[in-house]
């Protein structure tokens, strides 16, 4: 038609991307836009969105760092001689990440390249319907135009309101991982999954940590019943799988300030900052200085400037997430948003990545295949991991009522954590499962080393409907983690101590 | 004739055992566990559960070069925990090198101690040889560290370590003795050599060694012994990992090659002689080739056999209770409700003919056989799709068939491939081979694409492959696979 481009992507990001090259492998012509507005500290980064460059690749990769300090302890314990002491350098392990991502930004424009799919770094707004403008970096005003576009700008970090030097004095994940000096001490409120892993592999790699929490530690995970080895059964509302996770973290030597908010942040005359929150537990305010403040409030849809209200595109008014339906569809026919822009989807790479390419080929492939968004595993890649697949145990009880469900569960101890001496008390799984005659499994929770790679798999079992006869039959692989899930056989209900003995 | 007393419940009682001996009215036990082992063991817990009066025995002969160990079988004491462990010691001496592109900084020289890690892992498998005996304890098994055998119907004979006998009868056997490793039958084997016997608990380092085999045992343990610095060489007969996958098994053999193991193919040893005594000392092998008449010798400190297992099943009587056994193998037989031919005596674990020789399986089988015999159960044990994990450097999971494999049973336009290589991000950054992992779906086309076999060669393969394992037995399809979406970044997700 009259469009410049069969397909024009605004995002150069993992949804973006995915969709552009999927729908360039149909011989379509297609256009990606892609700018990063430098983030209130100065930082900014090349092509490939927020998990290539200050999302999932840096983060697992410093995670790896700090695991790699706790195999230094235990590699002792297995008989190797390292002269103390040990200690870690920031911008040797920065500059490895950087330059890995930096390879990645190269990779990704190949591929662009490859694929015949035309670059344009501008920061892009809708002038109609069809039309994105936007300037280069040089000054350069271009103009795009196509028949379908979908927009995946995703997100970035909110600052918190109400808190005086926030956006002055601190930073947000955007920036730690671009830092080229260490951060040192380190204060980072409130917390989402982002601050636990952050506060995780700063307090691995040596550096005094603090997470300050308001309330709940990861919101919108599992948060079942508080279980101590003590006490079992109920099903009111706590955190389980997150007081774990945070227990761990704490014994681990991450500090915690809990039912803390944070008011004003002040700049010293050392260039330490001095930070004030309310106490609401001690109904007090205290203080304390740090080297860096590393907000982790939440992230916020990147729409301000695409201009969509002037073209059409309904957002959900609270969250400012686009409204999308079951194909990805805006309120404007030929307009799609994928990824962390859209209201109601998962915040995670693989499954922009998935409605990505589904949406390309349907577009293009003649393909009618809708993305399927139940069942998508996830990893929390804080110092102790947290996989989990399908239903928390209170989306299950919600769903089904408390009698309609068993959840069998255990502490297990990782083979390697015994000659290393390493405390292994909130390392603990669980398996929700539906009671009566097939027994299908709901949901699987996983703590433990390698929580990513033993969930995996398992996820795969739960999309064929997996039963928990079907799982007691599958044979472990010995030794491993994750041979526990295949022998799990102590409910909840029964009180009975779930610790796992000898083999 | 012999008369024997036992101590239990009929003092009085005694019997014949010499010649036409009549059956016992009432026997002293339900269950008698030939065996301590990973079946053995979980047989008898599991009988216990039911009230069945049970004894266990177990007991170790010490190898040639004396070493010997607790209650737990093989695979606690000289199988996967020890192996486990050691090759987790020298994946943690790769972890050092990595950790250095992290960030991490600390003396150019790092150095292994290999008694530091030996008596660590031995405490940790005495604490298991311990706990097991508890657990016996507080199930009310009877326990006895002797050896077994039968001497007639329902009736066996203890030996203990003083040598002295006891006659036990039951109504009901459970063989578990598994297996012990196989020596060459060459000048100087046992005088000289080491099995995996003696390795996980050799009271020296075992320096320069040479490892003759190419089973798992041989590879996992030639891996970590260069894991931790030594210099080690495999002398291989003809093919890497037999019965398993082979195209996996040639890149494990090229990424231990590529990481300093060396490889001797085609020869296998004629003869092994003491030039040097000494912890270690100094052995020369001399060693021919089976593709001709070339003689090569080399001088190791040390030469570890991993050459095969023989099944423990040729000197425990089964001659005088008629329970066949595969005269060649040693393997005994069974129906699919591990019943041999003789109907009160039943067998689990290495030493049962065409079935997998691992823990898991030998534990599954021991459980559902005594739910089975004393709790109505019907469940027969399941060795379709049994998951593994080979734990040498490079890790290699599979569950299902073999590329070869499928490729006989289905037929090549039959099967569909997919596969790919993958680089872990975590060795990203320390630059680590970037094309050696790799992962590969055989696919039954005929059957919906049914995923029939499961390859997986990186980091945590055993992780990686159980949830596959489970997923495999849902009958999982390509497509199905294909709509999971990946947990990132992971490995698994490729």
């Amino acid at each position: 038609g009259k469009n410049e481009y069969d397909l024009l992507v605004v995002g150069g990001g993992s949804g973006g991307l995915a969709c552009a090259k999927e729908a360039a492998q149909f011989g379509r012509k297609v256009a990606v836009v892609d700018y990063v507005e430098p983030s209130p500290q100065g930082t900014s980064w090349g092509l490939g969105g927020t998990c290539v460059n200050v999302g999932c690749i840096p983060k697992k990769l410093m995670h790896q760092a700090a695991l790699l300090g706790s195999a230094l302890k235990d590699a002792q314990h297995y008989g190797w001689s390292i002269s103390q002491p040990v200690h870690h350098t920031w911008s040797v392990m920065a500059q490895g990440v950087q330059n890995y991502v930096k390879s990645l930004n190269w990779g990704h424009r190949v591929q662009l390249q490859e694929k015949k799919v035309k670059y344009f770094n501008i920061r892009g707004s809708f002038s109609d319907p069809h039309t994105v403008r936007g300037v280069t970096k040089a000054g350069k005003e271009t103009v795009v135009t196509a028949d379908n576009i979908v927009i995946a700008t995703g997100g970035r970090p909110k600052y918190p309101a109400h808190v005086a030097g926030a956006l002055e004095h601190g930073i947000t994940s955007d920036d730690l991982f671009w830092l080229k000096e260490s951060p040192g001490k380190t204060l980072t409120p409130f917390v989402f999954n982002v601050s636990l892993e952050c506060a995780g592999f700063l307090t691995g790699i040596g550096l005094d940590t603090t997470v300050m929490m308001r309330s709940v530690p990861l919101r919108g995970f599992d948060q079942a019943s508080h279980i101590s080895k003590k006490n079992h059964i109920c099903f009111t509302t706590q955190q389980q799988m997150a007081s774990l996770v945070t227990e761990h973290m704490e014994s681990y030597g991450t500090k915690f300030l809990k039912r803390c908010f944070p008011t004003k942040v002040e700049k010293l005359k050392s260039n330490r900052l001095q930070v004030t929150w309310k106490n609401a537990d001690l109904d007090r305010e205290e203080t304390d200085s740090f080297d860096t403040v590393m907000w982790a409030v939440g992230r916020a849809p990147d729409t301000k400037t695409l201009n969509l209200e002037a073209i059409g595109v309904k957002t959900n008014s609270e969250t400012g997430k686009i409204i999308v339906d079951a194909s990805e569809a805006t309120s404007v026919p030929h307009i799609y948003a994928v990824g962390d822009i859209t209201e109601g989807r998962p915040e995670l790479t693989p499954t922009a990545i998935a409605a990505g390419k589904l949406l390309a080929q349907r577009l293009f492939g003649q393909s009618s295949e809708l993305m399927d968004y139940d069942n998508v595993p996830t990893t929390v890649f804080t110092p102790l991991e947290y996989g989990c697949v399908g239903l928390s145990e209170e989306a299950a009880v919600q769903r089904h009522g408390s009698d309609n469900i068993e959840v069998y569960h255990a502490y297990y101890k990782p083979l390697e954590f015994t000659v290393a001496e390493r405390d292994a008390t909130q390392c603990y799984m669980k398996m929700v499962c539906l009671r009566g005659r097939e027994q299908r499994i709901l949901g699987l929770h996983f703590i433990g080393p390698n929580a990513g790679e033993v969930i995996q798999g398992f996820a795969l079992g739960i999309k064929c409907g997996a039963t928990y006869p079907q799982m007691m039959k599958t044979v472990g692989i010995h030794p491993t983690c994750a041979e526990e899930v295949t022998k799990l056989h102590i409910t909840k209900r029964s009180g009975l101590d779930a610790t796992v003995t000898g083999c | 004739s012999v008369q024997a007393h036992k101590e239990e419940d009929n003092p009085q009682k005694t019997m014949e055992v010499n010649g036409l001996t009549p059956v016992p009215g009432s026997y002293d036990y339900d269950l008698i566990v030939i065996g301590g082992g990973s079946g053995g063991l979980a047989a008898a817990k599991e009988a216990a559960k039911y009230e069945k009066k049970v004894m266990v025995l177990d007991f170790v002969k010490p190898t040639p070069q004396g070493s010997s160990w607790g209650l737990g079988g093989t695979c606690v004491n000289v199988g996967c925990i020890p192996k486990k462990l050691m090759h987790q010691a020298a994946l943690l001496g790769q972890a050092l090198e990595d950790s250095r592109k992290f960030g991490w900084q600390f003396t150019e020289e790092v150095k292994h101690n290999w008694m530091t890690m030996t008596e660590s892992v031995q405490n940790y498998i005495g604490s298991l040889n311990w706990g097991y005996r508890v657990a016996l304890r507080d199930t009310k098994v009877t326990y006895e560290n002797a050896y077994g055998e039968f001497v007639g119907p329902h009736t066996i004979k203890a030996t203990n370590k003083k040598g002295i006998e006891k006659l036990y009868t039951a109504e009901r056997f459970i063989i578990a003795t598994g297996e012990r490793p196989r020596y060459l039958g060459i000048p100087g084997d046992k005088e000289y050599c080491i099995s995996s016997d003696d390795l996980f608990s050799l009271p020296y380092c075992p320096g320069k060694t040479l490892v003759v085999g190419a089973s798992y045992v041989a590879l996992e343990c030639a891996g970590f012994l260069a894991g931790l610095g030594l210099d080690v060489t495999v002398m291989v007969r003809s093919i890497l990992l037999r019965g398993f996958d082979q195209d996996m098994a040639n890149r494990i053999g090229e990424y231990m090659k590529e990481h300093g193991v060396n490889f001797i193919r085609q020869f296998v040893p004629i003869k092994v002689e003491r030039i040097e005594e000494g912890t270690p000392g100094v052995l020369k092998v001399t060693a021919k080739s089976t593709a001709g008449d070339q003689i090569i010798e080399g001088e190791y400190n040390t030469v570890l056999l991993a050459i095969g297992r023989d099944p423990c099943t040729r000197k425990i009587g089964l001659d005088k209770i008629g329970v066949n056994i595969n005269e060649k193998t040693g393997k005994i037989p069974v129906s699919d409700e591990e019943q041999t031919n003789v109907p009160y005596i039943y067998a689990i674990g290495d030493i049962l003919q065409d079935k997998l020789e691992l823990t898991p399986v030998a534990i599954q089988a021991g459980r559902l056989l005594v739910r089975r015999l004393y709790a109505g159960a019907t469940t027969k044990c399941d060795y379709v799709n049994v998951p593994t994990t080979v734990f040498t450097p490079l890790e290699y999971g599979a569950c299902g068939y073999s590329e070869e494999t499928a490729v006989e049973k289905f037929g090549q336009e039959n099967i569909e491939v997919y596969h790919s290589h993958f680089w872990p991000l975590e060795w990203t950054v320390p630059a680590r081979d970037n094309n050696k992992c790799y992962a590969k779906i055989i696919c039954n086309i005929q059957d919906n694409e049914r995923v029939i076999g499961f390859h997986v060669l990186g980091p945590n393969a055993g992780e990686i492959t159980q949830g596959f394992a489970a997923a495999m037995k849902c009958g999982l399809t390509k497509e199905q696979l294909d709509c999971t979406i990946g947990i990132h970044p992971v490995c698994a997700e490729v």
